[in-house]
């Protein structure tokens, strides 16, 4: 199939961007939407003209690292990454538009790039269950019930993409947050620092220039690993719930 | 020195791994944790670890050693330590636990990887891989991995191939996630501590060795691409395994060989190189535009069937159509005891095989058909569908949105692709390499997998290396530490950060005709050609000097757009390339020197009577540890070899019927 991008392209974070259009032609089905990238690329790079940058590792939708718009919604159109979605999802003729993440916490440092260490520091506030190696008991000496378990395990699916901030409206990455804190809280292991934890993070999310959850519900929506919603709920209530304790 | 072949020379034989000597087996781990010196905590934040990468063996180093009380620098060139290629890993880790009481042991689970390492691994190392196995699984319940469970709330356990035990811990099809995000989250929480300082997007070019020992490297920040110079008292590579000289694998796009090989070339010796795992159960290619090439766990296989039509004529005809009687379920019929579930080099040839018969299943690709089937049909009949689903749903899913097909209606289709790479850097039992105060843990080193790795065993190698095992060697190094502070203009700093320097402008000045990519592609097809899963002399013999022409094209053609100051995908790749091109060399000398098959090398020339692998261990029960030679047009490396000695289990032919 034959195509037409356009395409969000920036030197750098001092850059203003636009968007530049790119034919595309000989696109097939069973290519991924970064392949048909990668064969873009190798067409501009013929022409003399620079690859478009984009993010990707892994490409089986786990890593985390693609992030694109595209046509306005956080990895198009179907319920997964951007390195998952294909090029059977689209239509021959079709225009395409693809953009970077859009949100104040996450600068776009090039093209399709950006920056998304505040990820990694609402983490470092108390995503984590604090033992030292050598220090953890026999792992059959926790037990823990399998529902809860399950539901532990459904929230620490988050591959920390960023699609629920940059479909956000708001730009909150309360998805994000919640699933964290829901996983670890979900479990006995995770009980003594439950509290401190969705304080900290909550404060660093907010610090980040991650906005408020307004309840619009698109961060679920966007999400490529279904986090489902209701752990913003779980979030607030453990913060009221810290909040009471800390008097 | 000999000459041989006018390709490499003989060295010194490797004389000592530094394991205690003369116990008993179970006893030589504990002895060395005794032995090897302490450092003083109040000391411990004088002294500097470098660690490159934080896949599982990288992040759990660096949390345990921040955890301890070093500095540690760490680094990766993805934009969080989260997203290492780890993440991806899906069917499990080993550990014997023996919580069904099937007769597992730290004795069976040493027996097991050394048997399917095919006798090419190192007794010591192995032994404590085993031991150190349940810490592991302790350690990860601790902070929140979310292990499968049963309804009474314990840990449930599946059987992985190789092996007749249930001693796989999973969490789903994504242990290798949630293992990561457990390592991951214990260093962020260092970092909090100030003990660990993260650099992510930086990608390592160079090592810095003076007097001897390994004192820093050079990086580039991939967004600036500012060249800097990181220096401590030791560094470790934790950099992943060097699939990618396939150019097709199941490894992740950026993964490399640049931090190992920039080592080797520094004096590191380079471990087995040609020692690579074909993993069976791969989504066949769809054309040319393919990136990479997606596994499906090998759980797979305890609930699938793998077969391939009687007849060639069946060979495009839709499965469901295909009557029992004319398909042939080869594996179960070549290895009445093992099944489906026989080591993946064996289930890897064999499908190979099929194929070249004309077999094969799925479109043409060239003259063939490069599939065959995985049937859930019988586990349907056999169990729900929500129980079908809880165990391989989300594999499923991945299968159809990446063929279109749901394999809850028609067979999946697989063929092998590259998955993990054996060999790496050599290091000795304390994980060290031939540079003093240089350690390579994970899959970057040769490791404990000898010529085959078992499933579900590189996760709890890399964990068992960065958690328990490195911690407690490297003191032994840093206790006569702090060394003496080198400053950022000595001479080889200097040269390091030069010698970065002018390979990019290089790289950046030719402006030649071709692509990275196609480059790549090129060395890709060649290595899948030849040193692929069926190796011969004849045929290794022609990749070397492929590959030599082709590296010499790419030096004098290669076109590399942007600039030296801003984030340059071409950049990075080319520079990857360039290294993967030298590699790929000594990987072919390698497999041409190692006139046996064993595991998944397998030379064509050694082979029994009905088509296994035939070990020679009168010649070659060795490591090869190759040092760097002469570089640019032919490496000419030199040959050490480590003399593997069986004290404690018995050399066997292999063997799964
Ligand atoms: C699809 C797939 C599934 C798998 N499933 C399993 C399984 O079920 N069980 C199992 O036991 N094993 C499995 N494996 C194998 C296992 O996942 C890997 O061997 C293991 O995760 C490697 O971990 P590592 O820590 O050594 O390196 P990696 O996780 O590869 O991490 C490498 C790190 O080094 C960094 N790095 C690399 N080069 C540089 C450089 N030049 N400069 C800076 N940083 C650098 C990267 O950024 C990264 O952080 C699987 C592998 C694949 C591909
Ligand atoms: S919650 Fe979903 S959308 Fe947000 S970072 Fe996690 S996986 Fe991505
Ligand atoms: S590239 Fe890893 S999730 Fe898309």
């Amino acid at each position: 199939m034959n195509l037409t991008l356009k395409i969000w392209r920036q030197n750098d974070a001092a850059d203003a961007g636009r968007l530049v259009d790119y034919p595309v032609e000989g696109i097939t089905e069973d290519m991924s939407f970064l392949e048909m990238l990668d064969v873009l690329n190798e067409q501009l790079q013929a022409r003399g003209e620079e690859p478009v940058a984009f993010d990707s590792d892994c490409r089986e939708g786990i890593c985390g690292m693609c992030s694109l718009m595209i046509n306005g919604e956080a990895h198009g159109p179907e319920v997964t990454t951007t390195c998952q979605l294909h090029m059977r999802s689209f239509k021959d003729g079709e225009t395409i538009t693809i953009e970077p993440w859009r949100a104040s916490a996450f600068p776009i440092i090039r093209d399709l790039v950006v920056d998304r260490s505040a990820f990694d520091r609402i983490i470092q506030a108390g995503g984590y269950i604090s033992v030292n190696t050598g220090a953890a008991p026999e792992a059959n000496n926790i037990q823990v019930p399998k529902v809860a378990a399950d539901r532990a395990f459904d929230t620490a699916t988050c591959i920390g993409c960023g699609a629920c901030a940059a479909a956000c409206p708001n730009a909150s990455a309360m998805l994000f947050l919640g699933a964290k804190v829901t996983h670890l809280g979900e479990l006995p292991q995770g009980q003594a620092e439950r509290s401190p934890r969705v304080v900290n993070m909550l404060n660093q999310h907010d610090a980040e220039g991650f906005g408020g959850c307004t309840n619009i519900g698109e961060c679920a929506t966007a999400c490529p690993k279904e986090i489902p919603l209701d752990v913003i709920s779980q979030l607030n209530k453990d913060f009221r719930t810290a909040k009471k304790y800390a008097g | 020195m000999t000459q041989v072949d006018d390709l490499y020379t003989v060295g010194d034989p490797i004389a000592d791994t530094k394991a205690p000597k003369d116990l008993p087996i179970e006893q030589i781990w504990t002895r060395a944790k005794f032995t090897n010196k302490l450092v003083n905590p109040a000391n411990r934040r004088k002294l500097s670890v470098i660690i490159v990468g934080t896949g599982l063996a990288g992040a759990s180093a660096a949390a345990t050693l921040g955890e301890a009380g070093y500095h540690v620098k760490s680094f990766c060139y993805q934009d969080s330590p989260r997203r290492a290629h780890s993440i991806a890993a899906q069917g499990g880790i080993n550990a014997a636990k023996n919580y069904n009481d099937d007769g597992d042991s730290t004795y069976r689970l040493f027996y097991d990887t050394v048997k399917g390492g095919d006798y090419r691994s190192r007794e010591t190392n192995v032994y404590r891989l085993a031991e150190v196995s349940t810490n592991i699984i302790d350690q990860c319940v601790a902070q929140g991995v979310p292990f499968a469970r049963d309804y009474g709330g314990l840990l449930d356990n599946r059987s992985f191939g190789g092996v007749q035990v249930a001693r796989t811990f999973y969490a789903r099809g994504q242990t290798g996630q949630q293992l990561l995000i457990g390592a991951y989250q214990a260093m962020e929480r260092q970092v909090t501590a100030g003990t660990v300082e993260q650099f992510t997007r930086h990608e390592m070019l160079e090592l810095i060795v003076v007097d001897g020992r390994a004192r820093g490297i050079v990086t580039r920040d991939m967004v600036t691409g500012k060249i800097e110079s990181h220096l401590a008292d030791a560094v470790v590579l934790a950099s992943g395994g060097y699939g990618n000289v396939f150019f097709l694998s199941t490894n992740a796009m950026g993964c490399n060989t640049t931090a190992t090989w920039r080592a080797h070339r520094k004096g590191a010796y380079f471990g087995n190189p040609c020692y690579t795992q074909i993993h069976p159960t791969c989504i066949p290619v769809s054309g040319d535009h393919q990136s990479k090439l997606t596994l499906m766990s090998e759980s797979l296989r305890n609930d699938g069937r793998i077969w391939v039509p009687k007849r060639k004529e069946d060979a495009d005809k839709d499965p469901r159509d295909i009557p029992e009687e004319d398909r042939d379920y080869y594996l179960e019929r070549i290895y009445p005891s093992f099944g489906n579930l026989v080591p993946r080099d064996i289930a890897s040839r064999q499908a190979k095989y099929m194929c070249d018969e004309g077999r094969g299943v799925g479109p043409l690709v060239g003259d063939f058909r490069r599939g065959v089937y995985l049937d859930f049909s019988d586990a349907l009949s056999r169990m729900s569908r929500a129980a079908i689903d809880a165990k391989y749903g989300n594999l499923f899913d991945m299968y159809q949105r990446i063929t279109g097909e749901d394999p809850r209606e028609v067979p999946m289709r697989i063929y092998p692709a590259v998955h993990y790479t054996m060999g790496g850097l050599w290091v000795d039992y304390d994980l060290e390499t031939t540079i003093t105060g240089l350690y390579a843990v994970g899959e970057a080193n040769f490791s404990d997998h000898g010529a085959n790795r078992l499933g579900a065993s590189s996760l709890m190698q890399c964990l068992g290396d960065g958690y328990f095992v490195l911690p407690n060697t490297i003191r032994n190094y840093l206790a006569d530490g702090p060394f003496e502070p080198v400053a950022q203009d000595a001479p080889e700093v200097i040269e390091a950060v030069e010698s970065v320097r002018g390979r990019i402008e290089k790289l950046l000045s030719i402006n030649g005709e071709r692509t990275v990519d196609s480059f790549h592609k090129e060395l890709g097809h060649i290595m899948w050609e030849y040193c692929g899963m069926e190796r011969t002399e004849e045929g290794l013999r022609k990749a070397i000097d492929l590959i030599r022409s082709l590296r010499a094209e790419f030096w004098r053609n290669v076109r590399v757009l942007g600039t030296a100051d801003s984030l340059n995908q071409s950049l990075e790749k080319a520079g990857r390339v360039a290294d993967f091109l030298e590699l790929g060399e000594l990987m072919c000398i390698d497999a041409l020197h190692r006139r046996e098959s064993c595991g998944g090398h397998f030379r064509a020339e050694s082979q029994t009577e009905d088509g296994e692998a035939l070990r020679d261990d009168e010649h070659f029960a060795y490591v090869a540890a190759w040092q760097f030679g002469e570089g640019a047009d032919r490496l000419n490396p030199v040959l050490h070899k480590e003399d593997l000695v069986y004290k404690f289990i018995e050399l066997k032919q292999r063997s799964y019927k």
